[in-house]
Parts: C-alpha cells; sequence; structure tokens
C-alpha cells in the first residue's frame, strides 16, 4: 500500500465495486492467494486433499456434511479437518481438492458476501451469491491446471423462492444447479450412488442428514481417501443444515445417536440400509 | 500579475470550521448510548435506505450525521479497512481504534488540504466483552477525536441533549431504559417544539455484545414498538 501519511489511500475512498475480491485485487494482490505458479509442473502431491462432500435438498432446505479425512497420496495428513463451512446467515459452502486453496477460497467467499452486504445493506441473492463463487474458482484455474484444483459445493435457502438448492462447480468455474442432491471429491461416486436409493423429495432435514451420513459411510467403504466416523477419537462428519432460520452446523451430540445407529445398522448388513424394491411383474 | 489577497490562516481556519458546524447542525441527530449489554445507536431518519447508522466490523458499529454523500464515503472506506484488515491478519485483529485512527487522519487532511471541509460528525463504536471495554470514539470534521465516556450526541441540538445526557444517563441502564431515554431527548430537543416520532422515523440500532461474531442487529419499528411500550 502507498504511504498516505495515516490518511485512508483515495482507493478507499472512491466510488467502486461492491466486491471485495475485486477491491483486493486492485489494491493488494499480493494478500490474494498467489494464482499462478511460474513453472509448468504437477504439484498435485505437494500439498494435502480433501475428499468427499454431499449435499441433499428437500421442502425445509438443504443438508451438507463432509467427512473429515486430508491425505497426501497414501499418507491420513489430518483426521478432523473441517470442509463445510457456514457462508452467511443462509447458505452453507463444502469444499474439496486442494485443502489449503480451498479454504482460503471460503475465506475469501465468506468475506465477499459479508462485504457486499455490509456495503450495499442487503444481502446478495441465492443466485448471486452462487454466481460470485463462480467469479473467484475462475482466478484459480492456473493452479488447477498444475494440478491443485479445488472443488467447492454450494447450497442454501433462497428466500426469495422459499426451499432450498444446491449448486455444483467445475474447476473452470461452470456452475450448476443440481436439482435434489449432488457430492463432490474421490468418494463422491459411492456417495451419489448411496443417495440416489434412498433419497426421497419430502425428506425432513433429519431424514436428509441420516442419508448423508449413510452417504458417507458408503463412500468412506470403498474410497480410502474418504475418513469414515471415528468413534475412539469422537470424530464425526460435519453436518450443516440450512432452512428458513438461518444456518446450523450440527453439535457432536446431535450426531453420535445417527451415527451410533448407522454403525449399529453395518453390523447386521455391512453394506448399509436395504432398499425397498417393489418389480412390476 | 494579480495579487491573491491575504487571508490569515487563523480566519481560514476559522471559516471552514465555522462553515462545516453550520452544515452538521441543520441535520436531525443521533444519539449513541453505553448499555448494559452493549452500544445502542439511535437517530430521527425518515429514509430506509440511506442509513446514518451501520455495521463496520463484527464488533464495531458507525453512526453519522451531516452530509449524506461524505459519510457515505467514509463509511465504505471505513468497511474496505476492516474487511481486508480482518482477511489480511484475523477478525480479531480488527479494532475501532486504528479505524477511528484512519478517520482522524482522513478528515484532518481534508480539512486542511482542501477548499471545502467534510461536513460530517461521526461515532465509532465498539463492544468489548464487559461494558467497561466498550469504546465510544467521536471524531469531528477536522479530525479532531475524543474518547468518550458512556454517551454522545451528535447533529442539530447535540449541545442541549448532552447536557440532558449528563444527568440523566447513568452507567447499567438496560436496552429498554436507554431506549426510551434516547427517544425521549429526540422528542424534546429534536425540534422547535416537543413531539413525539413514530418509530418509523427512527432508525435504531445495536452493537449486542452477547451475540456471536457480528454482534451488530438493527432493529425494526415491531421491536421499537415492543421496546417502547
Amino acid at each position: 500500500m502507498t504511504n498516505t501519511g495515516g490518511m485512508l489511500p483515495p482507493a478507499f475512498l472512491r466510488n467502486g465495486s461492491p466486491s471485495f475480491a475485486d477491491f483486493l485485487a486492485d489494491l493488494a494482490p499480493d494478500v490474494l492467494t498467489a494464482r499462478l505458479l511460474q513453472a509448468s509442473i504437477d504439484t498435485s502431491h505437494l500439498a494435502p486433499h480433501g475428499t468427499t462432500i454431499v449435499a441433499l435438498r428437500g421442502a425445509f432446505g438443504a443438508v451438507m456434511a463432509g467427512d473429515r479425512r486430508a491425505t497426501m497420496g497414501n499418507v491420513i495428513s489430518q483426521r478432523d479437518i473441517e470442509k463445510v463451512f457456514q457462508a452467511d446467515d443462509h447458505s452453507v459452502i463444502g469444499i474439496a481438492g486442494t485443502a489449503g486453496l480451498a479454504i482460503e477460497l471460503v475465506r475469501l467467499f465468506q468475506v465477499e458476501l459479508e462485504h457486499y452486504e455490509k456495503i450495499e445493506g442487503v444481502q446478495l441473492s441465492l443466485d448471486g451469491k452462487a454466481n460470485r463463487l463462480s467469479a473467484l474458482l475462475r482466478g484459480n484455474l492456473g493452479m488447477a491446471m498444475q494440478g491443485l484444483a479445488v472443488v467447492p459445493m454450494f447450497a442454501g435457502f433462497d428466500l426469495d423462492r422459499q426451499r432450498g438448492r444446491i449448486f455444483s462447480y467445475d474447476v473452470t468455474g461452470g456452475r450448476y444447479e443440481e436439482h435434489d442432491y449432488h457430492a463432490v471429491g474421490s468418494g463422491s461416486f459411492f456417495a451419489r450412488g448411496s443417495i440416489k436409493k434412498m433419497y426421497r423429495e419430502d425428506i425432513s432435514a433429519q431424514t436428509a442428514t441420516a442419508i448423508a451420513l449413510e452417504a458417507l459411510y458408503d463412500a468412506a467403504d470403498d474410497d480410502s481417501a474418504t475418513g469414515g466416523p471415528d468413534i475412539a477419537r469422537g470424530i464425526y462428519p460435519v453436518v450443516a443444515v440450512t432452512d428458513i432460520d438461518g444456518v446450523r452446523i450440527l453439535e457432536d451430540s446431535e450426531l453420535l445417536p445417527i451415527v451410533e445407529s448407522i454403525i449399529a445398522g453395518r453390523q447386521r448388513r455391512p453394506d448399509g440400509p436395504l432398499v425397498n424394491m417393489e418389480i412390476q411383474s | 500579475m494579480s495579487m491573491p489577497f491575504y487571508v490569515a490562516p487563523e480566519q481560514l481556519i476559522k471559516d471552514k470550521a465555522d462553515y462545516a458546524r453550520k452544515g452538521i447542525a441543520r441535520g436531525r441527530s443521533v444519539i449513541v448510548l453505553e448499555y448494559t449489554d452493549g452500544v445502542l445507536f439511535v437517530a430521527e431518519n425518515p429514509s430506509r435506505a440511506l442509513h446514518k447508522i451501520s455495521e463496520i466490523y463484527d464488533r464495531i458499529g458507525f453512526a453519522a450525521v451531516g452530509k449524506y454523500n461524505e459519510f457515505e464515503n467514509l463509511r465504505v472506506a471505513g468497511v474496505r479497512l476492516a474487511d481486508m484488515r480482518g482477511y489480511a491478519y484475523d477478525r480479531r485483529d480488527v479494532n475501532g481504534r486504528s479505524l477511528a485512527n484512519a478517520y482522524a487522519q482522513t478528515l484532518g487532511t481534508i480539512f486542511t488540504d482542501q477548499p471545502k471541509p467534510y461536513e460530517v460528525e461521526i461515532v465509532v463504536a465498539e463492544v468489548g466483552e464487559t461494558s467497561a471495554e466498550d469504546q465510544l470514539y467521536r471524531l469531528m470534521f477536522d479530525g479532531s477525536v475524543a474518547d468518550e465516556q458512556g454517551y454522545v450526541a451528535m447533529g442539530g441540538q447535540s449541545e442541549a441533549m448532552s447536557g440532558a445526557l449528563e444527568s440523566r444517563w447513568q452507567p447499567g441502564m438496560d436496552l429498554p431504559a436507554s431506549l426510551k431515554l434516547a427517544v425521549s431527548l429526540l422528542n424534546e430537543f429534536g425540534a422547535e417544539t416537543a413531539r413525539d416520532i413514530a418509530p418509523e422515523l427512527l432508525e435504531v440500532a445495536i452493537l449486542d455484545r452477547n451475540r456471536p461474531r457480528r454482534t451488530f442487529v438493527r432493529m425494526n419499528s415491531i421491536k421499537l414498538t415492543e421496546l417502547l411500550s
């Protein structure tokens, strides 16, 4: 920053965009994450990766859950990493991919939403928030091409439409609205398959939470980079519920009974609950 | 070559100060009070969109009187400064004192360097963990700062209001009592004759120390009517 003898620099007093990221990119780009490395080499092995995030939508709003494992190659680099965060009053963000960059992206996104709200006096629409996340993500494309990809998922309660909505992204910033449920990260194929068999449109927040935890269990069952619930250490997935009243990150004490009943169920049937199948003959 | 008229620096400063003071005194008043759970801001403001009271950061609020475009400019700069600091360091590293300093330097420079001073008066309030740690910084148009204890009244009739506050405000008042006091002062002194300001014409917000993270809350007229009854 230029030295202005204690006075606020002119950039602060200028009429400008309500975007914090744009302001920072103009004034102090060094504060933002380095956008592009010099060498064009695959650097994906240098930093920990976070894995599976799932989200489900219902009439009540949306539930997002993430496992707690971060890996570097075959090593578990962290057992209790958090990958699901509150973005603002009525939305949540979950991240898979390079953990360090992903957590930084979440931090920037949180400030971006709050900054807009404070400057403009109103919150962005849910679509506006989802679009801002696209723009921030696009800034990371250079890093993604060198193996340090970040793949977020965004969910929230849309106060205008009075329902929960889920958005998924690709590394180029592409934004896709998901109808009912979605999963990202290395265990996402297994999680998505699991949710697909259990999902109904009329689920409650409690049922959605249980389905999300079953799906993460299935992901951990088949994907080595996804962690299951760790009863011995008391580490359970992070679950965020967003509805008309706001966002709630569930307490461990609320999760424990659900996790225990899942584990009890798996002891009877290791592959998880049987889906009622009605075949028309 | 024409010679510019000589104006004594004392006269120049005095003229600018008089000009700014007059501008500020024309506006409606804002009262900022400390209460048991934090800081209360009360303004008479018929507009729902052009705020005199705003959130700057988790524990910092902003109130201003005077020319809207000028204090809005400072408010936005304050939000930018706080958000940038909080993002570059940590949320806990954003404090009211550094913001008050930045405003003081800015207002001071504008007052001395520019032909027209800003016609604004500002309060930067910060709520602490306990009421002993609450801070009210009052900033004048010329960049002077005062660390106020307990209450501030700004705008038209601010002197009469400050006088009344000195005798009627006391530490440890709760929210309804503080709100009633502020509203009664605006009713008594805000206009030539005493009146009752409708809750819809009041802009009220608090910094509530018991809330997690963002402590700033705006009060709508339903909540206000409830608190004032």
